[in-house]
């Protein structure tokens, strides 16, 4: 029977939800790695039995954890991400230089081909590629070293690789989007990186058209369509028909274009998910209304769904990996909270359930579906 | 044998009891317990140091025989009493976050 295995990354552990088809009953294994921050935790689309996870501590530092059965034994491998060239420095928040230092793993990613190879997302910005299941790291170094990023400028959160998309269409073709620098794009593997930021605008900037320096939260893109891509920027719901050539907002009739996550549906390119924030200043919903919002038209047209969500007192965020889509044939959506929540639609988001609603802060939800 | 007490989150991730025991030569210092502990569990490489400089981790302590040495050269010997294995080193996670 088929069923999916949705994965859990959060501020206190790593849990994992599985269900069957139906996915109204949920079963609930974890924490994992309990006490530890739990960036990201991702399956490969190859062997579904093997999944990485970036677990990290203020204390004792970064973790890769790898399992080969599912997620029902764990083992770390390896964490050393040592730059593989001279490091210079970006600009700090004061506008002062400031070294380029290895904080943590923000995202995993592994290959769509092979389960031991996978890309890591790293702060401070820069990506890093395994090709023995994790056991040792080497940096794709011409991200870092790219011309423009001595005047690369952390976010709020950092400076880190959080978004690593690749296109099964276009082999060798990797994005990356970094906060808060922009999107990159590589057709070499990682090799070169061009950046991908024409079209944006961000009033937060100097030049609000500058090549680079955008506070890109998240992109996605559907395997079907190589040509396009959906963006949500700090401010701004965008897509590319270019690969990233040139953006165009959508944000529409949205009530708020400010959030993190995006996504796209597994059957629809053109039917897409956010979750508008009030503000950058707030970090909640408007109106203290979980709505998730879905255009069928690839953009500028939006629908709030909001039934089985709470629509009054709530003020949690929903983080930029914290959204994901499986791929059965009624397509689920899943999407985890600051306030611990992991909400789960069957039905493409016309309505919603909680699968869980007291776990601690939710960092990533991703999901697998099994055959 | 050098009798070493691990913090909890360090033993889940070695998959160790709350103190292990480790075979160091002399001299013993600082820096000779830390690359034993390491090659014995390398799952700990990065963990209690930078794994470049060697320098402790701004949240982790060293203590023994009740005296903080956190500060302490990694080269100076560690008290007889750490040596002969009546005292264990504590290996820490510092008191943070209010």
């Amino acid at each position: 029977m088929s069923g999916v295995r949705v994965l859990v990354g959060t501020r206190k552990g790593a849990f994992i939800l599985t269900s069957d088809e139906a996915r109204k009953d949920w079963k609930v294994q974890g924490p994992e790695f309990a006490g530890w921050e739990i960036w990201h935790i991702k399956g490969s689309p190859a062997d579904p039995n093997r999944i990485y996870a970036s677990q990290n501590s203020g204390w004792f530092g970064q973790i890769i954890q790898r399992s080969d059965d599912g997620g029902a034994t764990w083992n770390p491998v390896g964490n050393d991400f040592s730059y593989g060239s001279e490091t210079g420095t970006h600009l700090w928040y004061d506008g002062t230089p400031h070294p380029w230092e290895f904080a943590r793993v923000w995202h995993v990613e592994p290959a769509l081909d092979d389960p031991d190879t996978v890309y890591a997302g790293v702060e401070d910005a820069a990506i890093f590629r395994s090709k023995d299941g994790g056991g040792t790291w080497q940096e794709l170094t011409s991200l870092r070293t790219h011309e423009s990023s001595s005047g690369w400028m952390p976010g709020a959160g950092g400076m880190g690789v959080h978004t690593i998309v690749q296109d099964p269409a276009v082999p060798g073709r990797i994005y990356v989007a970094i906060s808060a620098a922009g999107v990159f794009r590589s057709d070499d593997e990682g090799e070169t990186w061009r950046p991908m930021n024409k079209g944006l605008h961000s009033n937060d900037l100097p030049d609000p058209d500058a090549e680079v320096g955008h506070c890109v939260h998240r992109i996605a893109k559907h395997p079907s369509n190589p040509e396009t891509l959906f963006m949500q920027k700090h401010w701004d719901v965008m897509r590319s028909d270019d690969a990233g050539e040139s953006w165009q907002e959508v944000s529409g009739n949205l009530p708020s274009d400010f959030g993190f996550p995006i996504d796209v549906h597994a059957h629809e390119p053109e039917t897409i998910y956010v979750v508008p924030i009030l503000s950058d200043s707030y970090h909640y919903p408007p109106d203290g209304k979980l709505r998730v919002y879905r255009s069928k038209t690839g953009g500028n047209e939006w629908e709030p769904l909001t039934k089985g969500l709470p629509q009054e007192n709530c003020y949690v965020n929903i983080l930029r990996d914290a959204m994901a889509v499986d791929s059965l044939d009624s397509c689920g959506i899943y999407f985890g909270t600051t306030g611990g929540q992991v909400y789960g639609s069957a039905d493409s988001g016309d309505s919603w359930a909680p699968i869980v609603h007291d776990l601690p802060a939710v960092l990533s939800v991703e999901v697998q579906t099994l055959a | 044998m050098i009798r070493v007490i691990l913090p909890q989150h360090l033993r889940t991730l070695a998959n160790v009891d709350r103190e292990v025991q480790l075979d160091v030569s002399d001299p013993v210092t600082q820096r000779a317990l830390l690359d034993a502990l390491e090659a014995r569990y390398p799952m700990l490489v990065g963990t209690v140091r930078d794994r470049v400089t060697k320098y402790r981790r701004p949240l982790v302590r060293f203590f023994a025989c009740e005296e903080d040495l956190s500060n302490s050269a990694p080269d100076d010997p560690l008290p007889e009493d750490v040596v002969s294995g009546k005292e264990p080193y504590m290996i820490v996670g510092a008191i943070a976050g209010g």
